[in-house]
């Protein structure tokens, strides 16, 4: 087995033990929050890494997801496991059709990346006026920590469903670095117009794309809103749950399997220390800018990028 | 249900908040033109200038339209430093770096003003605040008729630097090609910075314009943000024609959307429009390919 | 250098004197002997987002009612044992909200005061009762905080249910009292859980005092410029304006209306987010004549008016209704842990459960809890007259009388 592999395999194995060597609530849930970004994250990073699609609305399927599973459990009384499936479709759906509109208008770039924006405000816009979803009022799920519930008394569950997601979310992301669809997506990326001519279909492959990123997303606003119990138009649609999404994925390291964890594991990381520092108004994030540009600056490729240039290893095909 | 006047009353309106929106989406699609970025720190950087309006009218009694040039030229040389001495340099040329140190950068600036100023809203009261133009159904604060003169001056002059002067013509050489304007001799890093800095010029100018009706909070000026990036698109980014017109048709449409959904509902008429032209025509009403 | 370390130690020699001098005058165990534990209280506020003066404000009048707790003793029932604050900023994020309440679980606290935002409190109050930690919410008006059935929520002030049944009657009585000027209305709210809620409940209570709603406008947060909104409010010629906003957005409607001489008998507002001290001071002829039913505290209370001047004193902090709100909230806290004797979760929410405590000075009498909801709470009906924040319903608490229909512009 590769270098690579047998950490991997290794960390695996540390992470299932880590939340009974950890023995604290506070830290099982910082971690929790870290896979569950760097899941999120990795929803972008398909659509935005390796396609080289950037995406500014990502937030609109993971909003999507929570509504659709929230809905359908509050006012209609199904159960938040069957809901979870429903918001994956929906999450799906919706991926699937602002990929057909926006790349059939061929929009790419910096247009693609502003019109996911506008879609992400027209939801927020609609959630907050129409009846089902309560408008402003949101929806409040009742609180019941049974299992059948999709909701745990021992947070330790929320842990290793997010694992879970995660090591999902690192299979998909290993399928596309070896598989023939994620070459597609790569040449996409590098030079669109090449690929085109190469007789690939190019507006297949990235709507494709758009709907498992979707897919994705929206399996994670389902978590979100179980955990949590709470969703209103903000917090389905705000932009920036979507900031951070592409964020964690450019400071790992776009286009990488492993970017968004690592990219969400130092954000969230540094978030959480920062927080700690100071007491005193506004101080503590601007350090976290402060930290954040730092970062930017020193680790162009993001953080993978710097051990990639270090170990000589060229693995998933980036420029 | 609506008449005439009241909906002649609502362009008139939605002219007069179309003019902020120009000054704003005007700085946006310079910068996006000649540097390729969508400079997250527009908001940021519009709220920093408005604290700038604030405190100069409250230790020098100064109105905030004297204080025109000189929260311009403040805002230049504030935009051009922050080019030099951090975007460019941190950024390596790479596109998607600039927009990281960007969002960086608000979020530095926004706490920031958090630290220093805390997160108490500020107004400023000037003698003529209560003073209105009364146009058919409409009763425009002179205020306002002031912003929207200013905005189409202001515009003007930027047009003219823009197309006459050497300066002028070395951005516009930049914004079509990089590489050859390089080849050319043109300094291409002095280029970015003023332009850069222009654009941050216009956020002044727009607090300028802004604060006697408006407030400033250390969140403030993210209000204005999307709907300029929706201006500069709909426009065609990077064409400065694009973001004059562009920023009028917003501010209409927001109007009536307003009067005829419904306060909340009509903001999705400016989504809505933006996502049409997007799909009709990329590269929006004024733009180049790209 | 050798005469500094005999300047030091005699200076340390000189307080350790002192502070035994003092241990001894104030009836306390001698330095040396086993002192009380600090009972700890978690502080979890939005100090950074966009609501973070709010945030602020209601740490700073948590942080007062700890320290003047501590300086008068402590809790006595306790060996005098001190109250210590372990802050927390939700940065206006419901999952940093969370982290934070399991930080303060971890750290021990025997009871959490929180925290602005409504949903955020909704979010919070569930973790905190995994733990069976007391959660005082100091300001959050959604009734959907008390009515989840978690016993350790607990809530000094009226929900916005009750605000706006008592603003309604307020507006009856006022009314009243101008001969019923008032026959039609419009509303103006922000639509998210805060300003939804409380103009459902308007739209449903005003017909019942023959009041017309002819308009509700909902606006978001924020709201660049209400031109148009002011527009259509002078072409549906309603009497009186009903707002429910947050602070921008009120302050920029109200000087809106009044920029574009909206003529009104009145602007009532219900919880208005813009409505302080700073309002009336900043924009005085805006502001005049505007009413609003609020949290207020009783200004023919000498403590509170000495507070005021405390706060004040400063020059820079205004006294928001959040400082008052968050300092009762601990001082509600101390009261029970008094009564409880111990920091014990368990007692502790039994002895909020349970407590008479009147030592706020708030314009009503003393709390009782059902379900959480302290059902002695009232707002207080205010006006800003002639540059001043005048309590004007109901009358035994008012300083002055009301001023309704307001003039028309000339």
């Amino acid at each position: 087995m590769s270098r690579v592999g047998l950490l991997a395999l290794g960390a695996l194995a540390v992470a299932c033990v880590l939340p009974h060597l950890l023995g604290s609530n506070y830290a099982v849930n910082v971690v929790t929050m870290i896979l569950f970004t760097a899941f999120l994250g990795q929803s972008w990073n398909i659509a935005g890494g390796f396609a080289g699609q950037t995406s500014f609305g990502h937030v609109v399927f993971f909003g999507t997801g929570a509504y659709a599973s929230t809905i359908l459990h509050v006012s209609h009384g199904w159960s938040p496991w069957a809901g979870w499936i429903v918001a994956i479709g929906a999450g799906a759906l919706v991926g699937l059709v602002i990929g057909v509109l926006s790349f059939r208008a061929g929009l790419r770039g910096s247009y693609f990346a502003l019109i996911t924006l506008a879609f992400a405000e027209v939801f927020r816009i609609v959630a907050n006026s129409v009846e089902f979803t309560r408008g402003g009022l949101g929806l409040l799920i009742r609180a019941d920590p049974r299992p059948e519930n999709f909701q745990f008394r021992n947070p330790i569950w929320f842990y290793y469903l997010a694992l879970a997601l995660v090591l999902a979310s690192l299979a998909i992301a290993f399928w596309l670095t070896r598989s023939r669809f994620g070459a597609q997506l790569a040449a996409i990326r590098e030079n669109e117009d090449a690929a085109r001519a190469l007789g690939i279909d190019v507006l297949r492959a990235k709507t494709v794309c758009m709907t498992i990123s979707g897919a994705m997303a929206g399996a994670g606003g389902t978590f979100y809103a179980q955990k949590y119990l709470y969703v209103d138009p903000s917090i389905a649609y705000g932009v920036e749950k979507s900031v951070e999404m592409l964020l964690v994925s450019m400071i790992g390291g776009a286009g990488t399997v492993f970017g968004p964890l690592v990219g969400a594991a130092m954000l969230m990381g540094l978030g959480e220390i920062t927080r700690a520092s100071s007491n005193t108004q506004g101080l503590s994030l601007i350090v976290y800018g402060v930290i954040l540009i730092v970062i930017v600056a020193y680790l162009p490729d993001g953080v993978i990028g710097l051990f990639r240039r270090r170990s000589g290893e060229r693995g998933a095909p980036r420029a | 249900m609506l008449s005439f006047d009241i909906l002649l009353a609502g362009v008139i309106n939605g002219l007069a908040a179309g003019a902020i929106y120009v000054l704003v989406a005007v700085g946006l699609t310079l910068i996006y033109g000649v540097l390729h970025i969508i400079n997250f720190a527009h908001g940021s950087l519009l709220m920093l200038a408005m604290y700038g309006v604030y405190f100069l009218f409250r230790s020098a009694k100064l109105d905030p339209y004297m204080a025109l040039p000189i929260v311009m030229a403040g805002s230049f040389v504030f935009g051009y430093l922050l080019y030099r001495l951090v975007i460019g340099r941190f950024s390596h040329g790479k596109d998607e770096n600039i927009l990281l140190i960007t969002l960086g950068l608000s979020i530095i600036i926004d706490n920031a003003a958090l630290f220093l100023f805390t997160g108490d809203t500020q107004t400023i009261d000037v003698p003529y605040a209560g003073e209105i133009v009364a146009i058919g159904a409409a009763f425009l604060p002179v205020a306002k008729l002031i912003a929207f003169v200013a905005a189409l001056a202001l515009c003007a002059a930027l047009g003219l630097f823009m197309q006459r002067s050497d300066l002028g013509r070395a951005i516009r050489a930049v914004a079509k090609e990089r590489q050859g304007a390089r080849l050319v001799g043109i300094d291409v890093e002095n280029v970015f910075a003023v332009s850069y800095g222009i654009g941050i010029a216009c956020l002044g100018a727009a607090a300028c314009l802004l604060m006697p009706s408006f407030y400033v909070s250390p969140s403030s000026g993210h209000a204005f943000v999307l709907i300029a990036f929706t201006t500069v698109v709909l426009g065609g980014m990077g064409s400065f024609l694009g973001a004059l017109v562009g920023g009028f048709v917003i501010g209409i449409t927001e109007s009536l959307g307003g009067l005829l959904l419904g306060e909340q509902l009509g903001q999705i008429g400016i989504s809505l429009i933006f996502i049409l032209i997007l799909l009709v025509r990329p590269t929006g009403l004024f733009g180049g390919g790209r | 250098m050798s005469t500094e370390k005999r300047r030091l130690h005699a200076s340390r020699r000189g307080f350790v004197a002192g502070g035994t001098a003092l241990a001894g005058v104030l009836g306390m165990p001698a330095i040396g002997a086993a002192q009380a534990r600090a009972i700890k209280i978690g502080l979890l506020h939005p100090v950074t987002g966009f609501v973070a003066y709010n945030g602020a404000q209601s740490r700073l009048g948590a942080q007062l009612a700890i320290d003047e707790i501590n300086a008068a003793g402590g809790i006595k029932s306790m060996a005098g044992a001190k109250l210590e604050a372990v802050l927390g900023d939700t940065q206006a994020k419901v999952e940093i909200g969370v982290a934070e309440v399991e930080k303060m679980n971890e750290a021990g606290v025997a009871a959490i005061v929180g925290c602005f935002q409504s949903a955020i409190v909704l979010a919070t109050t569930q973790s905190a009762a995994k733990y069976g930690i007391p959660y005082v919410v100091d300001v959050g008006a959604s009734d959907l905080i008390t009515s989840r059935g978690l016993t350790n929520v607990f809530r000094l002030k009226p929900g916005f249910g009750k605000c706006v049944d008592a603003a309604v009657l307020a507006l009856d009585g006022i009314n009243g009292g101008a001969g019923k000027v008032a026959k039609s209305a419009v509303i103006v709210h922000e639509s998210s859980e805060f300003g939804t809620g409380t103009a459902k409940l308007l739209s449903e209570r005003l017909p019942k005092i023959n009041i017309d709603v002819k308009e509700v406008i909902k606006h978001d947060n924020p709201t660049r410029n209400f031109d148009n909104v002011a527009l259509r409010i002078r072409s549906l010629q309603p009497d009186i304006v009903v707002m429910s906003n947050y602070q921008n957005e009120y302050v920029l409607l109200a000087r809106t209306l009044h920029q574009q001489k909206v003529n009104l008998a009145g602007l009532f507002s219900v919880l208005g987010g813009g409505f302080n001290f700073k309002f009336v001071k900043d924009l005085p002829d805006v502001a005049e004549y505007m009413m609003d039913h609020n949290h207020w505290f009783a200004p023919t209370n000498p403590r509170a008016q000495a507070m005021k001047k405390q706060v004040e004193a400063s020059g820079t902090t205004l006294f928001t209704f959040e400082i008052y709100l968050s300092y009762n909230a601990v001082k509600l806290i101390a009261d029970a842990l008094e009564r409880a004797g111990s920091a014990d979760k368990e007692k502790l929410t039994a002895a909020l459960a349970s407590s008479t405590w009147s030592g706020h000075f708030m314009p009503y009498g003393p709390t009782k809890f059902v379900n959480g909801q302290n059902e002695g709470g009232e707002g207080a009906t205010l006006q800003a007259l002639k540059g001043e924040i005048e309590v004007v319903y109901p009358a035994q608490f008012a300083s002055a009388k009301p001023v309704f229909p307001k003039p028309k512009f000339g």
